[in-house]
């Protein structure tokens, strides 16, 4: 299995330029934001009542038994009224928000590219190594992100607090964790890894958005008890409706995707190292990002525990999924870590 | 669903007599211990209570590093070992949690189930006086009769789960209601998690796995006893006298690497019989690798690693011949430089005194790909080119007599100490070559062999698990992806209308869960509904 030096460097140009496009969208969402804000917070002034209303009735437990007018201005909150001036400037800001889609969506491409290109270049899958795996990842957030904006057009200003963890973490995975193209051991060649480690990220993927969303939610309740705090930032986030909302419908996309990934993981350690179930730390780390993402679907559905209190444990989620794949593969020695950096 | 419920106080007529408080504690802490609330809680004490299994070293996985971390921390060390946290898994607190976790599962189960299968037969409930109050909501004017537009409003909720009822003054509705696959979806989820834990807590009783090294040229190990292991670890429940009998023959052993040795597939030609074939010594071919492990006889074979076997020949002064090939283990993973020692007792001596003074054990180092600095020996990958050995040639009393088992692997340092084991040479060898010892003794390096390490696994119960996770994941998508919607649908003829044939129609909706994601199909089922004119009833 020789592996082809040509594709691999053009994968490694597609990285690197995807990485600075999604920079430059950021910027340009940034540009968003922060035009976007005069408009929006004098269209929030003339709309005052309207959003109270709106605010109440998020506030307002999702009972489902309940026949409450929950969601009649249900999904992107009523748009109130702009007033001429404030319209100009949310357009102009539009457009910037509209060529950071486009950018994202040029880089997603390009990301994609690479990813290929890797695995054309070691004909194999392109998850063998922690290097593309993080690659991976980032692709699947930021697709999945790009479904979310399909569906709720609201957000789309907030584009740079998703693309801002997938910049990091690709910049680490391109410096820190960069490993050249090569092919895998032995251990790493079955189905079932293949099938598995894709689940892994797909689900990994998809849950940094509503780590994003509920870090957001947080800040903004932060900042609805006392409007001191994150005054820059939280301002002009969308109510905490919305990026509940956004958390909890990926979330539950994503968790049966990972609970599947998880039970991949033990069919493939049943067939590679005698046992289905170790606790390993990898494993183990794994079983306990997946309880306490239970925990949050139950906290969800507890009176008391909705809001605030779930969307910290949707962020302790994230956070131990994000841990498993750094401190697990680098710094523990487990029966996973041979998966880790080339 | 069970969500908090508050135990009262009891009316003050009521009188505490002490059997009525003993049986209140008892329901408070049952409503108490099967509230949502606490399954929350037990939740996030698991997620906390497995997570020291990550970040300590675990008994199961690596003793010597456990004793390590142990002497390193002192005091500290010893408190955590004292508490369990270097056997996690099994430690009572840990234990402790999830019993209390499953018997809140059971006891939210159990009244969920009542309540599931009640709702099973129930109706949708009644279509609520203002449909205009409801989330979706939509009416309009259509053309036709009241009778024929209900006819059509109760086609179109083919697949719903309806109720209809004549509210009177010419006033017709239907109630509607779909999704219950999610309520079943998620109590499959929680029976099935139930089995699955329990299916894993038998196992932990019932399974054993053993590990033993067999040489690539046709040696044999059969699974006969604890006895023919190297190491055997049995499940709570396992004494090892009925271990399932089966028999492999390991015939070769191949490994293949890229250029720069990166080992690219591990193979051994095997065969095994089992069951029948031991009665007639049948043996079936199998290929063992790595991600394929040999099934038969409900047991699973592994294979573990491999590595080299040195043959060395000893010529005695008298003329007498010993060969031995004993394994030697691979002290670098990647390059497979091997330590070891092979020994051998001297031939024709039956005084034991004197037998002990002349045993010879060839120790040192094994490198399938050698590179010699100077005099010392390293290897510069796992291939098989030209190898070589450095090694003493000690003599003396092994010890091996004394009692106490020693290592394959090593002599025994404190004979050397106490001068009873000598070295009487020490010398680089390749294939071939000898060394001859000041008595007459020659020692000379034959060849080398390959053997490989097998493990046994034996796990009845991992085909339930498999199942209960299948239908957890089953139930799981159902609960998560499902959702429990109610439309209600009331018409009456048009008042205002000359002649009749205009009939009113209103339509309310609402989702039980989660509303996101309804509005379509409430949407597409309004515009069916309020634009019968196309479609004839
Ligand atoms: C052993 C630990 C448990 C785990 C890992 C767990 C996991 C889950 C998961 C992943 C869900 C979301 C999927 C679904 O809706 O079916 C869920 C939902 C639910 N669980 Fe559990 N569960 C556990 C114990 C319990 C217990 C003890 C109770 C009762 C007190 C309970 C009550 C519920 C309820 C009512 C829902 C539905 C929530 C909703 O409608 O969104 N669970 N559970």
């Amino acid at each position: 299995m020789p592996v082809d030096e040509t594709l691999s460097r053009f994968s490694d140009w597609s990285y690197n330029t995807a990485t600075l496009i999604y920079v430059l969208a950021m910027v340009f969402f940034a540009v968003e934001q922060a035009f976007g804000r005069a408009g929006r917070l004098r269209a929030e002034r003339t709309a005052a009542p309207r959003r109270e209303l709106v605010g109440a009735a998020a506030s307002g437990p999702s009972d489902p038994a309940s026949l409450t007018p929950t969601s009649n201005a249900s999904g992107a909150s009523a748009t109130p009224p702009l007033t001429p001036a404030a319209r100009r400037s949310t357009s102009r800001a539009a457009r910037f928000g509209r060529m950071g889609v486009s950018l994202t969506v040029l880089a997603a491409l390009l990301h994609l590219a690479a990813l290929v290109l890797r695995g054309l270049a070691t004909s194999r899958v392109p998850w063998g190594n922690m290097y593309e795996y993080m690659m991976a990842v980032c692709l699947i957030a930021v697709v999945t992100w790009l479904v979310v904006l399909r569906k709720y057009p609201s957000v789309r200003h907030l584009s740079a607090f998703v693309l801002l963890p997938v910049v990091v973490l690709l910049f680490i995975g391109g410096t820190m964790l960069y490993a050249t193209a090569a092919p895998v051991q032995p251990a790493l060649q079955s189905y079932w890894l293949i099938v598995h480690v894709a689940a892994a990220i797909v689900s990994s993927g998809m849950f940094l958005v509503p780590g994003v969303a509920s870090v957001l939610y947080l800040m903004r309740a932060a900042h609805e008890s006392n409007s001191s705090r994150f005054a820059k930032l939280a301002g002009h986030l969308p109510g905490r409706q919305v990026l509940d909302r956004v958390s909890y419908r990926t979330t539950v996309l994503a968790f049966p995707i990972y609970t599947f990934g998880v039970v991949c993981g033990a069919i493939w350690a049943e067939a590679a190292w005698g046992r289905f179930w170790g606790w390993d730390p990898k494993e183990t780390v794994a079983f306990v990002a997946w309880v306490v993402y239970a925990a949050y679907l139950h906290a969800r559905a507890t009176a008391g525990w909705r809001g605030k209190p779930a969307a910290w444990i949707n962020v302790t989620g994230f956070a131990l999924i994000v841990f498993n794949l750094f401190f697990i593969n680098l710094v523990t020695a487990g029966l996973h870590s041979y998966a880790g950096v080339g | 669903m069970t969500s908090d419920r508050q135990t009262e106080t009891e009316p003050s007529a009521y009188r505490a007599t002490p059997a009525r408080r003993a049986l209140a504690f008892i329901r408070n802490t049952w409503r108490g211990l099967t509230s949502m609330r606490t399954a929350l809680i037990l939740l996030f004490l698991l997620a906390l209570a497995a997570m020291p299994g990550a970040m300590l070293p675990q008994r199961s996985l690596n003793e010597p590093k456990v004793r390590e971390y142990i002497a390193e921390h002192g005091w500290w060390g010893e408190l955590l070992d004292d508490l369990g946290f270097f056997a996690v898994y099994g430690s009572v607190w840990f234990a402790a949690i999830y019993l209390l976790l499953m018997i809140s599962l059971v006891g939210c189960l159990a009244p969920r189930s009542v309540e599931y299968f009640r709702s099973m037969r129930a109706k949708p409930v009644l279509t609520p006086r203002n449909l205009s109050r409801l989330p979706h909501h939509a009416t309009g004017t259509v053309a036709g009769d009241a009778d024929d537009v209900f006819a059509a409003a109760r086609s179109r909720l083919k697949g719903w789960r309806t109720t209809e009822r004549d509210e009177g003054d010419g006033y017709k509705s239907i109630s509607a209601e779909k999704g219950y696959l999610r309520e079943t979806g998620n109590l499959l989820f929680h029976f099935a998690m139930l089995g699955l834990i329990i299916a894993f807590a038998v196992g932990k009783m019932v399974t054993y796995e053993g590990q033993v090294i067999v040489h690539a040229d046709g040696s044999e190990f059969c699974n006969s006893g604890i006895y023919a292991y190297d190491s055997f670890n049995p499940g709570l429940r396992v004494d090892g006298t009925e271990l399932t009998p089966f028999c492999v023959r390991v015939n070769d052993f191949e490994p293949t690497y890229t250029d720069i040795g990166q080992p690219i597939e591990y193979r051994a030609d095997i065969e095994y019989s089992s069951g029948d074939d031991l009665a007639t010594n049948t043996w079936r071919p199998y290929q063992l690798e790595v991600n394929e492990p040999l099934r038969t006889a409900g047991d699973r074979v592994y294979l573990l690693g491999h590595g080299f076997a040195p043959v060395f020949t000893v010529t005695f002064p008298n003329g007498e011949k010993r060969t031995k090939a004993t394994q030697w283990r691979p002290a670098d993973q990647t390059t497979l430089l091997s330590d070891g020692a092979t020994k051998f007792d001297p031939p024709g001596i039956t005084d034991s005194e004197q037998r002990r003074d002349k045993q010879l054990a060839v120790t040192g180092l094994f490198a399938p790909t050698p590179v010699f600095n100077g005099k010392i020996l390293s290897s510069a990958g796992p291939r098989l080119t030209d190898p070589a050995v450095a090694v003493d040639i000690m003599r003396g009393d092994l010890g091996i007599d004394s009692g106490y088992g020693q290592s394959i692997f090593s002599i025994d340092q404190s004979q050397v100490e106490k001068g009873a084991l000598e070295r009487v040479a020490r010398e680089n060898l390749r294939v071939g070559e000898s060394i001859t010892l000041e008595d007459g003794t020659e020692v000379s390096f034959d060849g080398v062999r390959r053997w490989v390490s097998l493990q046994v696994s034996h796990d009845p119960t991992q085909v339930w698990v498999l199942g209960f996770a299948v239908a957890m994941l089953v139930g799981l998508a159902l609960s998560l992806l499902v959702k429990r919607r109610r439309v209600w649908v009331r018409v009456a003829p048009a008042a205002d209308v000359e002649g009749g044939g205009r009939t009113v129609v209103e339509v309310g909706g609402l989702a039980r869960t989660d509303q996101a994601g309804y509005g379509d199909e409430f949407d597409e089922i309004a515009a069916d509904l309020l634009n019968q004119d196309t479609r004839s009833p």
